[in-house]
């Protein structure tokens, strides 16, 4: 089959972005390339986040666009995030795995790195941020996000297995790009011409998006996090972004240039580990402070409903919830299904279930329980800026365990560096879907995604906030667009596959089977 | 009934003494012979994208140079002696995955061969042929 890589003029965009900066080689680095790149970041956002008025508040239309999708697919597929949640448990202790099969990629392992790629900074910057400026309130909201949110990943991850490049050498390779051409293009042929026109925007966002929030966000960030254990303004390390930012993108680079995938599987074994030791201290402040548990989860129901001095009223509160759930399970955005689509499996649907797994644990599970130490420990105040981003939840974790901020940063920088993994990955394969696969495109891509570590951990958080969302969020309009096509080709899969598992025609293996 | 005897092979100079076992008793009762090889593999591993996209193809190699360099010529010593002799290779937990095999086949008894490991080194990592023993539903036989 010939390929056409649509792309290539752009290359040439990129470069002249970057022959606009300003020399490294002088003081003030941050401050020089955090002006330069202001003015776009700012352009960028302002366009994806444009917004109408709602009973007198500014709604960004991108954040009704993923709502919108999360209750119709919830309500299209008949409540599939609770009716199959049972089932892709099953799925991911691998009842129904073949032994036979052993070896190739699990459910388990698709799901545990595709969350890898999702639990992070979401978690713990996302949620301070929603819960500063939304209050308490935001939590509810964010909560209700996640759940509709199950179902748009359900989707996609589905999607994303079906619709994936198996090549002769054996990799495989899935994802939006995928689906979105090779999906409609199957539907219609006039839709195959719209087909393309998507997946090449969902490329382009995509890219953008692991130069924003898979990696600037990610950098700007765990530095932050870095100075303020180490002294805050005070710190050595107050003024020099630009040299966390080279050992970071020189750690990186020596993983996805340099191949050194040891480090990469190091990082991959100890990122669950702090997960667990981060859940671990959460629950434990709130058990800790349960006579306070009833009176916080008041304030985040009453929160919800009446929203007193908080900008926007109610409808300020739950997009303020809304955007943060999801900038950090990224349902609706499309990425996670490049992931999930590496799983070994002959009915694509049974990773839509296990994909549902994805937005509880992480926006469910682990931003619930940020959100609850925050405002457990009265850390979360209306006064306070609400560009601290991850400094809030430090401080949030500190005043109940004070040594925690140090674990806090380990596991802030860990988070940062596996999430920067994943997205270099997803950048990747959006990059070669636009250029083509050699060498040389390679290594331009990974060079750029370097760079701009550099630069994530130089700029000042807003442009870099407002960008990353702005990259991120913009891959949600050409992926939800083409799956309203693909909706009919992902209900035929399901009701066959219900139809089989509800008359027992799947089989079980090994100690499941003995067990039912 | 004839007798199936599975023997659990590591790397070809390790498993020497209890192919040799095997042997002798397979010549001496008749019984078939199963050389199974696991590759050590987990299914809840975390791993990157990239491990992933690439998990089918790196399966395939282990396969192939498992055969080629394990089982493969241990199976083909056997028949040289008359022995009625098959070579099986799984991905899994090793023990786990031997006994399972052996249930598979419907095999009589386990033969493996001891690693000698030192005790802290069993201690801390427990060895296969003690996890054998207590998850097999078949009679093992250790070759020292």
């Amino acid at each position: 089959m010939q390929k056409i890589y649509p792309g290539r003029k752009l290359a040439l965009g990129f470069v002249l972005l970057l022959t606009s900066l300003p020399s490294l080689a002088s003081d003030g680095i941050d401050d020089r390339i955090n002006q330069a790149l202001k003015p776009f970041a700012d352009s960028v956002s302002s366009v994806v986040f444009s917004s109408f008025p709602v009973a007198g508040v500014q709604v960004p239309f991108v954040l009704v666009w993923l709502i919108f999708a999360a209750i119709l697919f919830t309500f299209y597929f008949r409540f599939i995030n609770f009716r199959a949640f049972r089932h892709g448990f099953e799925l991911v202790r691998g009842d129904y795995s073949d032994p036979l099969a052993a070896g190739e990629v699990t459910h388990f392992q698709a799901l545990a790195t595709a969350l890898s790629g999702t639990v992070g900074l979401g978690n713990i910057a996302g949620v301070a941020v929603a819960v500063s400026l939304g209050g308490p309130g935001a939590t509810f909201w964010m909560i209700l996000a996640g759940l509709l949110g199950m179902s748009s990943k359900f989707v996609e991850c589905t999607l994303g297995v079906k619709y994936r490049n198996e090549y002769t050498d054996g990799t495989v390779s899935g994802g939006p790009m995928y689906y979105l051409s090779k999906g409609l293009a199957e539907r219609s042929d006039r839709l195959k011409m719209l087909g393309k026109v998507l997946a090449v925007l969902f490329a382009i966002f995509c890219v953008g998006g692991s130069f924003g929030g898979g990696n600037m966000f990610q950098a700007n960030q765990s530095f932050m996090q870095l100075v303020s254990v180490t002294g805050g303004e005070s710190s050595w390390l107050a003024d020099k972004g630009w040299l966390f930012g080279i050992i970071v993108a020189a750690l990186v680079g020596l993983v996805v240039i340099g191949g050194i995938q040891g480090i990469a599987r190091v990082t991959s074994k100890i990122v669950p580990l702090m997960a667990v030791v981060y859940v671990t201290a959460g629950l434990a402040i709130i058990l800790l402070n349960i006579s306070q548990v009833p009176a916080a989860i008041e304030a985040i129901i009453s929160g919800a409903f009446s929203a007193e001095g908080i900008s926007g009223g109610v409808v300020g509160v739950l997009f303020q919830g809304f955007k943060r759930a999801a900038f950090s399970n990224e349902a609706g955005i499309g990425s996670a299904a490049i992931a999930h689509s590496a799983v070994r499996t002959n009915r694509p649907v049974t990773e839509g279930f296990v994909a549902l797994y994805e937005p509880f644990v992480d926006t469910v599970v682990v931003c619930t329980i940020t959100a609850l130490v925050i405002i457990i420990t009265g850390s979360w105040n209306p006064s306070v800026d609400p560009s601290q981003g991850v400094a809030l939840t430090s401080a949030a974790f500190e005043s109940a365990i004070s040594w925690f901020p140090w674990v806090l940063t380990v596991a802030v920088v860990l988070f940062a560096f596996s999430t920067m993994i994943s997205w270099s990955y997803y950048g990747l394969k959006a990059w070669t879907y636009l250029f083509g696969e050699s060498l040389i495109t390679d290594v331009v891509y990974k060079l750029l995604f370097l760079f701009f570590i550099i630069v994530g951990s130089s700029m000042q958080l807003g442009s870099v906030i407002d960008f990353s969302d702005a990259m991120i969020f913009a891959m949600a309009f050409p992926n939800i667009l083409g799956i309203y096509f693909l909706l009919p080709v992902v209900r035929k899969e399901l009701d066959e596959y219900w139809a089989d598992y509800k008359n027992g025609k799947l089989r079980k293996f090994g100690k499941a089977a003995n067990r039912g | 009934m004839s007798k199936l005897l599975l023997v659990g092979v590591d790397c070809s100079e390790c498993s020497e003494r209890a192919l040799k076992y095997a042997a002798n008793r397979a010549g001496s009762s008749k019984a078939q012979l199963v050389v199974v090889h696991v590759i050590d593999w987990s299914p809840f591993s975390f791993n990157t994208p990239q491990e992933n996209a690439e998990r089918h193809k790196r399966r395939e190699t282990e396969l192939d140079r498992a055969h080629k360099e394990i089982v493969d010529p241990l199976v083909s010593e056997l028949r040289e002696q008359g022995l009625f002799a098959r070579g099986v290779i799984r991905h899994g937990h090793p023990a786990e995955t031997l006994s399972a095999v052996a249930d598979e086949f419907g095999a009589t008894n386990i033969i493996i061969g001891k690693t000698g490991s030192s005790r802290i080194k069993t201690q801390l990592f427990g060895s296969v042929a003690n996890t054998l023993v207590q998850v097999s539903n078949l009679p093992v036989t250790v070759v020292p």
